[in-house]
């Protein structure tokens, strides 16, 4: 699929709201399928209606910018009520133990450089302190992927605790997963 | 089989003890000092007493050893990194003269592999090396029977001094020095243990697989290397919180060697415990095998050195 996505492919999340009649999903899915999009999944649920009897859809999909931008205006054109819509939040999750001073010292200046790189966000970290020593310290971070694959978010996460002189470690299970 | 045993320490102590048990016998064993010689078969339990009182093994000289009539070179002494000497010098002249070379010394075949290979290829010998990666567990025989072009990474735990440190400092809530000076103790760690915790001896280890993947082109120097030093009781706790645990992985590729402590779950594959090694090897079409079992001591290494025995008779 590589050269349909000139300016690269993003995985998006677009929230619709579709009157309760037979074909309305197919109206929804065939922007998406003729502009060349990468449907990843869709969540239709017929009982949770809103309370304006509409049935609240959820779709998950992979494309460039460009066409994003024409599937949306396709359902504005179509008449199609898009609730939210958006760049997905993450690609996937890290996890990194860190250990060193800094974790002691200056963990919340660890984590904004972290979450200022773009290409991560923490959304959980846990910090345990040495009881002999409490300058040393390690911390669990687990980290959003916004941007790129997990092997770039590890170089990106690995470059930035370098500088606090941390050690940095990760799981091995981004490479069994490939 | 007739054996020529060089080095006398755990490794060549045991293939010299067990090789009857194999249905081999010993013609020829040296130590550092001291060499012997018996066509009929060395008493191995009357020179292995011998070294034990210090005594020296027996008059004959290196050089009678290669004048001998021995069929397997078994070298065996201590790993020395670069040149790879004296091993790598002993391989090339059985080689040269055409005997069989099973090795359990790494050194030659991570420092100098593309020398080695060319001398091989030169002979009607046969090089192999099973005993120089994991102990007893068939890994180097796994990968020459899925062949090595089908095999994308090998990576997991190849040095059973830093897996008994991590594995006990987690259960046991203790710290890296405490650990380390109880596998002192216990002879599970050298009085200077920075080959094995340092993360050389597992780095050795996947060069010699990287060479063996690719043919040839690593040596020690290529590969990055972070040992367990700095390994903490704290952060093996918050490890532990996340149903996870620290080990120190190593993994060869046809792209170069990395070893470094890594995460990986508690109730994984690769979390075995105390001294245990264990591999997976990744093939192109079979999936990840797993191998696990004892990685070091004399009896598992001699046993992987009869392995390579069996293949040259076969």
């Amino acid at each position: 699929m590589g050269n349909k996505f000139r300016n690269g492919p993003r995985a998006y999340v677009v929230r619709l709201e579709l009157a309760d009649r037979p074909g309305e999903l197919l109206r929804v899915l065939e922007p998406i399928a003729s502009s060349g999009g990468n449907l990843l999944s869709i969540f239709h649920e017929r009982g949770d209606i809103t309370p304006r009897g509409k049935i609240p859809v959820e779709i998950d999909l992979e494309c460039s910018q460009e066409q994003f931008e024409s599937i949306l205006s396709s359902y504005l054109d179509l008449d199609i009520q898009v609730t939210q819509s958006g760049e997905e939040l993450y690609r996937g999750e890290l996890v990194v133990l860190l250990i060193g001073d800094a974790i002691a010292n200056d963990l919340s200046s660890v984590v904004a450089s972290i979450d200022a790189s773009g290409s991560v966000a923490v959304i959980e970290s846990s910090v345990n302190r040495s009881i002999e020593s409490p300058a040393e310290a390690s911390s669990i971070l687990r980290l959003a992927i916004k941007e790129g694959d997990q092997l770039q978010a590890v170089d990106s996460v690995k470059s930035i605790v370098s500088k606090y002189d941390l050690h940095f470690m990760t799981t091995t299970d981004h490479e069994v997963s490939q | 089989m007739k054996l020529a045993v060089l080095g006398v320490g755990s490794v060549g102590k045991a293939v010299a003890q067990l090789s009857g048990e194999y249905g081999h016998s010993v013609v020829a064993l040296a130590d550092s000092k001291s060499a012997i010689v018996d066509p009929k078969g060395v008493k191995v339990d009357d020179i292995l007493e011998k070294k034990s009182n210090r005594m020296p093994l027996g008059d004959a000289s290196l050089e009678d050893i290669f004048n001998s009539d021995y069929e397997v070179l078994i070298e065996a002494t201590p790993t020395t990194l670069e040149s790879a000497e004296p091993a790598f010098s002993n391989i090339k002249a059985a080689l040269e003269a055409d005997r069989h070379v099973v090795l359990a010394n790494k050194g030659p075949v991570a420092e100098r592999f593309e020398e080695l290979q060319s001398i091989a290829d030169g002979s009607k010998g046969t090089l192999r090396f099973e005993a120089t990666v994991g102990g007893s567990i068939p890994i180097l025989s796994t990968i020459e029977d899925v062949s090595p072009r089908n095999i994308t990474s090998v990576r997991g735990i190849l040095n059973g001094t830093s897996n008994f440190i991590l594995t006990r400092m987690a259960a046991k809530n203790l710290s890296y020095s405490h650990v380390l000076s109880e596998a002192q103790e216990l002879g599970v760690a050298e009085a200077d243990p920075t080959f094995d915790v340092g993360g050389i001896d597992t780095a050795l280890k996947c060069v010699i697989l990287s060479n063996v993947l690719s043919g040839g082109g690593f040596c020690l120097s290529d590969a990055n290397v972070e040992g367990i030093q700095h390994i903490s009781n704290h952060a093996l706790n918050l490890a532990d919180k996340s149903g996870l645990t620290i080990r120190l992985i190593g993994e060869a590729t046809r792209e170069g060697v990395n070893v470094a402590p890594m995460l990986v779950p508690k109730t994984g594959d690769l979390a075995v415990e105390g001294t245990q090694n264990i591999v997976q090897i990744t093939t192109e079409h079979g999936g990840v095998l797993n191998l696990a079992g004892a990685g070091a001591g004399g009896g598992p290494t001699a046993s992987a050195i009869f392995l390579d025995i069996q293949r040259l008779i076969v």
